[in-house]
């Protein structure tokens, strides 16, 4: 669940949302009209705080495809 | 101890003016979606005018800004990913069309940071002592090489070319300089490969002369590497961020330069930017942005300026200066 909260953090800074409004289910780029640059900013903060390389960002649709890549990353 | 120092700025930009509307009308996109993401509003595109002859028009005007004799020109360096030629190089080509017959003139090749690279070559021609004198160029004609079809990075590109004079001086001038490359990620931003080809090749092999771009790549490098490269530049030169009057960064993307503002904690408001007129001009942002501020007065004998470049390569570099 850490691995959830801190990248729920992370996508909030970056939109300028509401935490409470960001769940896993939660659409980055639709529910939270993150463009492309704002994905790409969101995966080099994400990089940087868990030390992972995520190399594929065609999969990223919602904060649980984010928090999953990580997970696996981080095995 | 001798140092180098600028003298005089100039630029030239073809008068072909495109906006994003424009160019929506051939390709799926629109002036929101181009804006919100670059900062871009329009670029000059060339009306047939090439790299060697917009470079010459800026070499010119940088002449007579600072009222300078071409004949007692040392060195000529064009920074270029769009030369006219492999050979003659657009230096040499600037070279013929002001006169500067004294002169000795090539070309260098660090995308955008390319004009990084030419002051620091340069700077080193003058500690040296070899030259008294620089003209450093960044000129590019890059409509020659956008694909139209790509709507991820045509929209993004504009020619342009701008330039100093460089001269010795006793004091001042150059104060820290980083140039840095990657080559192991170069493949993510390349431009008009030249496959290997002769009469016994069996299969005839495809010319590309497009500009290709992998954006996360870059977006990455310039967000990562560059303010790196700025807090290290200030942290040499001994001065604080409070005393830097500009950076100078190259128009790439106003949201990269958000993000390298933040990151370095230096106010976006010390950030000049001129994307929205120009787009990215590779080599000429830096020297185009330069040349407009000494335009508008903005900068004044004393100051201090900070210039940092990213790009193809990949390279990077820095150059804090005392004007």
């Amino acid at each position: 669940m850490e691995v959830l909260e801190k990248i729920k953090e992370i996508i909030a800074e970056q939109t300028g949302k509401d935490i409470a409004e960001i769940t896993p289910e939660t659409s980055v780029m639709e529910d939270l009209e993150a463009d492309s640059l704002d994905l790409f900013q969101i995966i080099n903060d994400i990089e940087d705080e868990f030390d992972v390389k995520i190399e594929n960002t065609d999969e990223i649709k919602t904060v649980a495809d984010v928090v999953k890549i990580v997970e696996e990353n981080q095995q | 101890m001798i140092f180098s120092k600028i003298k005089c700025t100039g630029s030239y930009v073809p008068g072909k003016i495109v906006t994003n509307d424009m160019l929506s009308q051939y390709v799926d996109t629109s002036d929101e979606w181009i804006r919100s993401r670059s900062g871009i509003e329009k670029r000059h595109f060339s009306e047939g005018e090439n790299t060697s002859d917009i470079a010459a028009k800026a070499a010119l005007d940088i002449l007579e800004n600072g009222n300078v004799n071409p004949l007692d020109i040392e060195l000529i360096i064009v920074a270029t990913v769009s030369p006219d030629y492999t050979t003659p190089s657009t230096a040499c080509l600037v070279q013929s069309k002001i006169g500067a017959v004294n002169a000795v003139a090539f070309d260098l090749s660090a995308a955008c940071s390319g004009f990084i690279f030419g002051i620091s070559t340069a700077d080193k021609f003058i500690k040296t002592g070899v030259y008294k004198n620089a003209l450093v160029i960044g000129a590019e004609v890059l409509s020659k090489h956008l694909d139209f079809k790509d709507r991820s990075t045509c929209v993004l590109f504009g020619d342009g070319a701008g330039g100093v004079f460089l001269e010795r001086a006793e004091n001042g001038g150059i104060l820290a300089e980083e140039i840095g490359s990657d080559g192991n990620r170069g493949m993510s931003l390349i431009c008009a490969e030249k496959k290997a080809s002769h009469i016994f090749n069996i299969e005839p092999v495809e010319e590309d002369n497009f500009l290709h771009m992998d954006g996360r790549a870059i977006f990455d490098f310039a967000t990562r590497q560059t303010p790196k490269c700025i807090l290290r530049l200030i942290e040499k030169s001994g001065i604080c961020v409070e005393q830097l009057k500009y950076v100078i960064p190259h128009q790439a993307n106003a949201r990269i330069v958000e993000i390298i503002s933040r990151k370095t904690k230096i106010p976006l408001q010390k950030f000049y930017m001129n994307i929205a007129e120009y787009s990215n001009t590779s080599a000429a942002t830096i020297p185009i942005a330069l040349n407009e501020m000494m335009k508008k007065e903005l900068l004044h004998k004393g100051d201090y300026i900070l210039m940092a470049g990213f790009g193809g390569g990949l390279t990077w570099g820095g150059l804090l200066i005392k004007i």
